[in-house]
């Protein structure tokens, strides 16, 4: 199910982060990449450098829009200026999908610029599922959602993250940015099972997939995307895509960013598990063909 | 002990800081404006989150109300992580768009100086481009915080400010030459690129920003040969001098996607300004050449010269 109506029928590959470091080789060399995530927010600006380059990279590559401050699951109301500058560049990229975080981030019109995490409760699945749909509806776009790291839990949660996001996709009637490393982390601090939450998500919504790397301390583990993918995320991200198919797939490295080589090279560690994933894949579907019909 | 029934008493429940439960929106806000209020507290000097409340509890005691901890962290603890992730990243933000102000100030009473405006003006922006936009009426209206240099300072802030909005504002068609045929200067309202900034500052503040960004680089070059070269007095940190008091316009302006200042003449800058505000062009000259008795400078030669060079720059756009 590598193409679906949350990714627009797409079956883009592996993708990297579009980061400012990498402009120039990218432009001057035109290295052969599946598709660039651009953060939206580096662009939702009227003009300059920045959309120079981005209009630059459209010529020749495909982009999708990832976006870190919509904050569906703050209470506070969508942020219509926000919104309106989103729709036009939208408009702009073409992107297929549009992804953002399933956490909150701004109080009283006041923004943290962090992704903080959400109390898992019913009441907190449906404002943020209503804030997806508005958002949906504004821009015109299919709209997947990203668990984040986290590295606090709260008291009033009624439910795990993966009945959360569960119910919250299915609410609004979206579909599910997979972040595989997210999970990692999040599994390591709260001390759950992350196989477990990987097979009780909805599969048939996972539109596209994240892997990073991470930096473990004393006590806890923080999503810090400045590492190559660890062992046990591609362990994790192999589980992923034989339970979800074969998805794009997005490496971020966002800190201490290496070499556009060097960034490419580890995104496309992901094609070994996408190969893995197609043999399983496949071989089932041999036997069900080869099972007599009762 | 008798446990008692019915509600709490007031005193319970005024120490109650954040909702015991999230059934509804309002108690999902009234959570996250709990976390929001914990997690922005200015941090210690040692980079820790305060451990009394503003009300001489202990904070531990308001953290456990809103997180829960686990065999490895209590709820402060929790919460602490996202107050050091959020003071982190705004404080470099504006140390990254700030080196004017560091240059001025010393990176220690920099740091105070952001942290005393995040306080009093937290982002209210989904982007954190806007996080400066703010500083320089600051910086005026709480002078503790930058004397004996605020006159410098506000002058550097709204320099630094300048730079952000030159760099992604929008561009307009170019006005050309074309345009102007047969246009008549009493009717005629020239445009000028929303990019374009024009600054009237009684400090010479261009040229130190250009002093500032060559230290840096220099630092940045030595920085990748220590091994190799001697460290320089710019190396061992030595202050900027500070620029004295002097009257300076400038407009800081765009080519090509990089960010160019331009020192203006007092009678530019006056003529730029009221074209801004919408004069047609013979008010805008009008308001910009002094009137003066005995002998006048070749006003028109001089003109003439502004108008071909912001043409060519490209500063009048099209509505």
């Amino acid at each position: 199910m590598p193409a679906n109506r949350f990714n627009g029928f797409t079956d883009y590959g592996t993708g990297i982060g579009l980061r400012i470091p990498h402009y120039s080789h990218i432009l001057e060399h035109k290295p052969s990449v599946d598709w660039f995530e651009i953060i939206s927010e580096n662009y939702l600006v009227d003009g300059g450098r920045p959309l120079a380059v981005l209009d630059q990279i459209l010529e020749q590559y495909r982009v999708v829009q990832h976006g870190v401050s919509l904050y569906f699951g703050s209470a506070d109301k969508p942020n219509r200026g926000q919104l309106r500058r989103l729709k036009n560049l939208v408009k702009r990229t073409n992107t297929p999908w549009l992804s953002d975080h399933l956490c909150w981030g701004s109080v009283d019109g006041t923004y943290s610029h962090d992704l903080l995490p959400m109390p898992y409760t019913f009441a907190a699945a449906r404002r943020t599922a209503e804030k997806i749909r508005y958002v949906r509806d504004f821009l015109e776009v299919p709209i997947c959602v990203e668990n984040v790291s986290s590295y606090t839990e709260f008291h009033v949660s009624e439910m795990t993250e993966w009945e959360f996001l569960s119910e919250v996709v299915e609410l609004a009637d979206c579909g599910i940015l997979l972040d595989v490393n997210n999970i990692y982390v999040s599994s390591k601090n709260h001390r759950f099972d992350p196989y477990a939450y990987l097979d009780n998500v909805p599969h048939e919504r996972v539109a596209q997939m994240h892997v990073a790397g991470h930096t473990k301390f004393e006590k806890y583990i923080l999503d810090t995307h400045d590492h190559p993918v660890l062992d046990p995320v591609w362990k994790l991200y192999a589980h992923a895509t034989r339970l979800c198919g074969v998805t794009a797939t997005l490496l971020e490295w966002d800190d201490k960013i290496p070499s556009f080589d060097e960034v490419h090279q580890e995104a496309l560690k992901s094609r070994e598990f996408i190969a893995e994933a197609r043999e399983v894949q496949a071989a089932g579907r041999a036997r069900r063909t080869a099972a007599p019909r009762t | 002990m008798k446990r008692s029934k019915g509600k709490s008493p007031p005193a319970a429940r005024a120490a109650r800081f954040a909702p015991a439960q999230v059934r509804s929106t309002r108690e999902l806000a009234a959570l996250q404006r709990a976390m929001w209020t914990v997690i922005s507290r200015p941090l210690t000097p040692s980079n820790r989150m305060p451990r009394r409340w503003t009300d001489g509890r202990p904070t531990a005691e308001i953290a456990a109300q809103i997180a829960r901890p686990n065999d490895r962290l209590t709820s402060f603890e929790r919460l602490e992580i996202y107050s050091r992730m959020y003071w982190f990243r705004v404080l470099d933000s504006l140390y990254d768009d700030c080196p004017g102000l560091r240059a001025v100030l010393g990176v220690p009473r920099f740091v105070k100086l952001a942290e005393a405006y995040l306080v009093k003006y937290p982002s209210r922006s989904f982007t954190m481009r806007d996080l400066p936009s703010r500083l320089a009426r600051f910086i005026r209206a709480e002078p503790r915080w930058t004397k004996p240099h605020t006159a410098l300072c506000h002058d550097v802030a709204r320099f630094e400010w300048a730079r952000i909005a030159v760099f992604d504002s929008a561009a307009r068609p170019v006005f050309t030459a074309d345009d102007l045929l047969d246009a008549d200067p009493t009717r005629l309202r020239l445009n000028l690129q929303p990019y374009l900034q024009l600054l009237k500052l009684d400090h010479p503040v261009d040229d130190f920003i250009l002093e500032v960004k060559q230290r840096a680089e220099l630092s940045r070059g030595e920085a990748s040969n220590t091994s190799l070269a001697a460290p320089t007095p710019v190396a061992r940190g030595r202050r900027l001098p500070l620029p004295k008091p002097a009257r300076t316009h400038v407009a800081v302006h765009r080519l090509d996607g990089v960010i160019y200042f331009k020192r203006l003449e007092p009678a530019a800058f006056k003529i730029l300004t009221a074209l801004r505000a919408g004069r047609t062009l013979q008010q805008a000259l009008v308001a910009g050449i002094p009137r003066a008795r005995g002998p006048q400078p070749d006003w028109a030669g001089q003109v003439q010269g502004w108008f071909r060079t912001w043409m060519e720059l490209g500063w009048f756009c099209r509505r």
